[in-house]
């Protein structure tokens, strides 16, 4: 009936691990046998991959859909450019810092209104927060570049100012997977430890997860902040990986495609948002040849479809096995 | 008419109903007593469709009710009137009663006439015909919610304590209705804690306790033999 | 002081079909717990339809009912094949179903009418005097005609046969069901209705801006606005919010780009859904 609180999880299976050293083993060679649009494409699927995972610790695990992680997404893309364009020379600490920051501000915003809005009403509330975020952004033109968005030199990868060198991309990808496999290695300790515990306990039940007497205002607080920190990382990478910034990813659909990620690959998993990310862009790129824009098509009926009959997605199977 | 035979249901996982049998027959007035939360409801919930049947059979008519959506029970003649009247407050009197009347089949004459029939038992009801159901004291809506029912024409009427927060006065009022309806015909599966109007007004009685129906026997054997009452309900 | 005029105008009129969009959601919302994120692109379905059958016939009413008549069985197909499965699940499966459903009609509409902008003319030429300013009378003819259609609404809920089965079914489902009233069937008609007054809105706005395929989109946002502004499920209460925040946003633009004048009605969403989430519009729950 509801899940109970706080079930000590089992030890890893060796299964787990080996699976995960194969897959990261996989992404690490890739850059170095596949030819480049391929080597960004997979750089990309991380990126992407690591804004699904941000949004599945609300949808997932505790249970609130969110339309807004464009927003946060597209407020660390604009950090970054803050920073790379303000501060010379472009240093990457500093445009992760500047993106982490005008994130964790706009999740600050958004926290406050989980605690306050249950549901289809927070679902909304982030859907408007968004757009308020993209026509901001995009009618400030002397600050954001407007329609035009801003561009801006990639910084180059130093390590304690020590030796500096340029990204190539296959440096840079291998950037983007450290940073990516720390965040999910992160973020997995955080859903497996108590406080993810409680956060599930919330999404199965949260009246009763109230009366057992756990603040639940503060732990979906928390869990906003951790969503959009990660959120605001992977639009930091983004705008690095590209070099620009554009109020197109902050407009609302971008949360929707982040949103179809995590459906299609499984939410409640953290691996899920990944496959998911990686399905729908390869059905993207496989069918945009064949259908240009009209892609959307049959991946959108395909989207309906699962949701129908598939809800838990592609890897929503494993669901129980990666979290206990 | 309506048979459950061995009839477990489920509420989400909570297994509810074990093995519940209890029959009514054409134009029969038929008790269900037993404590709070013994299950009354919940039977009478399971036949409607609102709670899962997971084991036995309900039939009706000789009609395996399994098939059946909620909303075709009041075609085949099946009415409720649930413990809490379920009046949809926000509708008039009149539209409340118009949710059973306008149904397939019906013509202008008898639709007044079935109209004019309820007005005659509940003169009320008449009066206060365009009033929000909300309105309605609590005795009126328990008229209206059996007013409701009996514009269906139902072959049996499935009645849910209705003397439940009545006054005394209006449980005599009660009463006679259930025996008014019982002359026209109409079967009653009446669950009630009043234990002495049950008595008065079936002529069988189950007795259920924990999700089961654990005795059965006439109005009248238990009328003369007080003690079996005492044993179930500790009145 | 002529812009205030003017502006009031516009808000007035803009609120009349923002009520015409937000009476079908919040109707859908009321009965069936279906946030319809494709409203707007129904809507814009509906004016992409309507300019076809002008194009072909030159009659603006013909391409009118085209339009709803072609929406509702769209509308009453789509609740049947994507909805109906998802009754019973969590309600936000819902409105990823009907985000699904709007990203595929408005690639469809890409592609059946191709990226350009499609008119749709005015049936009613001219302006009318008010004063010494000039105003279209085909946007006053079109706060009218939204406003007939919203009356027939009322009208049909409140006094015709099934209109009360609609109320019954809003109230309690449960007891609609128990007696007789075919509930699925219900929920069908009634988003039929509601795509029905979103074609329409779609047709009616259609020669204020054009129709193009993201048409549809603002309104959605616009219309989930006002029926929290409203409160869910209150007809009276999303139509007076439509006007009110018509109004507002008309004003705003006198001062902020039309662009930025929306930021008006979010921050009424936010301020409302903080301080009286039943709604603006709807008296104080005891």
């Amino acid at each position: 009936m509801t899940a109970t609180v706080a079930a000590r999880p089992r030890p890893r299976s060796a299964g787990y691990w080996t699976t995960f050293a194969v897959v990261v083993g996989l992404l690490l060679v890739a850059p170095l046998v596949l030819p480049p649009f391929w080597q960004r494409f997979v750089t990309e699927i991380l990126i992407w991959g690591l804004l699904a995972m941000s949004s599945d610790i609300l949808i997932g695990y505790t249970g609130m859909v969110s339309f807004g992680h464009s927003a946060f997404f597209g407020l660390g893309m604009y950090g970054a450019a803050a920073a790379l364009l303000t501060v010379k020379p472009p240093s990457l600490p500093l445009a992760l810092l500047y993106g982490l920051v005008a994130a964790g501000g706009a999740a600050v915003f958004v926290a406050y209104f989980a605690t306050r809005l249950r549901d289809i009403y927070f679902a909304i509330s982030t859907l408007v927060f968004s757009q308020i975020f993209y026509v901001i952004i995009f009618t400030w033109t002397e600050v954001t570049g407007g329609e035009n968005g801003l561009t801006f030199s990639q910084p180059r990868l130093s390590i304690l100012g020590l030796w500096s060198d340029r990204f190539t991309p296959t440096t840079f990808h291998w950037f983007v997977l450290a940073v990516v496999v720390l965040s999910y290695l992160l973020v997995r300790r955080i859903t497996q430890s108590p406080f993810g515990m409680v956060l599930q306990s919330i999404r199965e039940n949260e009246p009763r997860t109230r009366a057992i007497g756990y603040h639940v205002e503060r732990y979906k607080i928390v869990a906003v902040m951790l969503s959009g920190l990660f959120a605001g990382l992977a639009g930091v990478l983004y705008a690095m990986q590209n070099k620009f910034a554009a109020p197109d990813f902050v407009f609302f659909v971008v949360s929707g495609e982040v949103v179809i990620f995590n459906v299609m690959g499984g939410m409640g998993t953290l691996v899920g948002p990944f496959a998911g990310a990686a399905f729908f862009l390869l059905l993207r790129e496989g069918l945009s040849r064949f259908l240009t824009e009209y892609y959307l098509i049959p991946v959108g009926i395909i989207f309906i479809i699962m949701i129908i009959f598939l809800p838990q997605g592609l890897l929503g199977f494993l669901r129980r096995r990666l979290n206990t | 008419m309506l048979v459950l035979e061995n009839v477990d249901a489920h509420y989400g996982k909570s297994h509810v109903l074990h093995g519940v049998s209890i029959e009514v027959r054409a134009g029969e007035v038929v008790g269900l007593l037993g404590r709070n939360g013994v299950g009354k409801t919940t039977t009478l919930k399971t036949i409607m469709g609102m709670a899962r049947r997971t084991g036995g059979r309900i039939t009706f008519e000789g009609r395996d009710l399994h098939g059946v959506p909620p909303h075709g029970l009041a075609g085949l003649g099946i009415a409720w009137v649930p413990e809490e009247r379920r009046i949809f407050r926000l509708l008039t009197v009149l539209e409340n009663l118009r949710t059973g009347l306008d149904r397939a089949g019906m013509t202008p004459p008898r639709h007044n006439a079935l109209l004019e029939k309820v007005y005659a038992y509940f003169p009320i009801l008449k009066e206060r015909r365009n009033q929000a159901g909300g309105t309605l004291s609590g005795g009126e809506q328990q008229m209206l919610a059996i007013a409701r029912a009996m514009v269906l024409e139902p072959k049996i009427i499935l009645l849910d304590e209705p003397t439940e927060g009545l006054m005394p006065r209006m449980v005599g009022q009660i009463q006679e209705i259930v025996h008014a309806l019982h002359r026209e015909g109409v079967a009653i599966l009446l669950v009630e804690q009043n234990v002495p109007l049950t008595l008065d007004a079936a002529g069988r009685v189950y007795i259920m306790e924990k999700g089961t129906v654990r005795h059965h026997a006439s109005a009248a054997e238990l009328r003369a033999d007080q003690r079996v009452i005492h044993e179930y309900l500790g009145v | 002081m002529d812009q205030i005029i003017i502006q009031t105008l516009h808000g007035l009129v803009n609120g009349m079909v923002l009520a015409m969009v937000a009476s079908g959601l919040t109707l859908i919302f009321g009965i069936m717990d279906i946030v319809n994120f494709a409203h707007g692109d129904l809507l814009m379905l509906g004016a992409f339809v309507g300019a076809s059958v002008l194009g072909v016939t030159g009659s603006y009413w013909l391409a009118l009912v085209v339009a709803m008549v072609v929406i509702a069985i769209l509308g009453a197909l789509l609740q049947i094949t994507t909805l109906r499965p998802l009754i019973g699940r969590d309600p936000l499966t819902t409105i990823l179903a009907t985000f699904g459903v709007s990203l595929v009609i408005q690639k469809y509409a890409l592609w059946q009418w191709g990226p350009s902008v499609r008119q749709i003319s005015a049936p009613v030429r001219g302006d009318f005097n008010l004063f010494h300013l000039q105003y279209p009378w085909y946007r006053i003819a079109t706060a009218v005609l939204a406003g007939l259609i919203i009356a027939a609404l009322w009208l049909f809920l409140k006094y015709g046969k099934y209109g009360i089965w609609i109320r019954a079914t809003t109230q309690d489902r449960v007891m609609a069901q128990a007696m007789g009233i075919p509930v699925p069937l219900v929920y069908t008609a009634v988003f039929a209705i509601g795509s029905a007054m979103a074609a329409a809105s779609g047709v009616l706005f259609g020669p204020f801006a054009g129709v193009t395929q993201t048409m549809g989109f603002d309104f959605t946002l616009r219309a989930f606005i006002v029926v929290v502004v409203g409160g869910m499920g209150n007809l009276g209460g999303s139509i007076l919010a439509s006007i009110f925040v018509s109004l507002l946003e008309s004003y705003a633009a006198i001062i902020v780009s039309p662009a930025q004048a929306v930021i008006v009605s979010f921050v009424v969403l936010v301020l409302t859904m903080l301080f009286r989430p039943t709604g603006l519009f709807v008296p104080t729950p005891k």
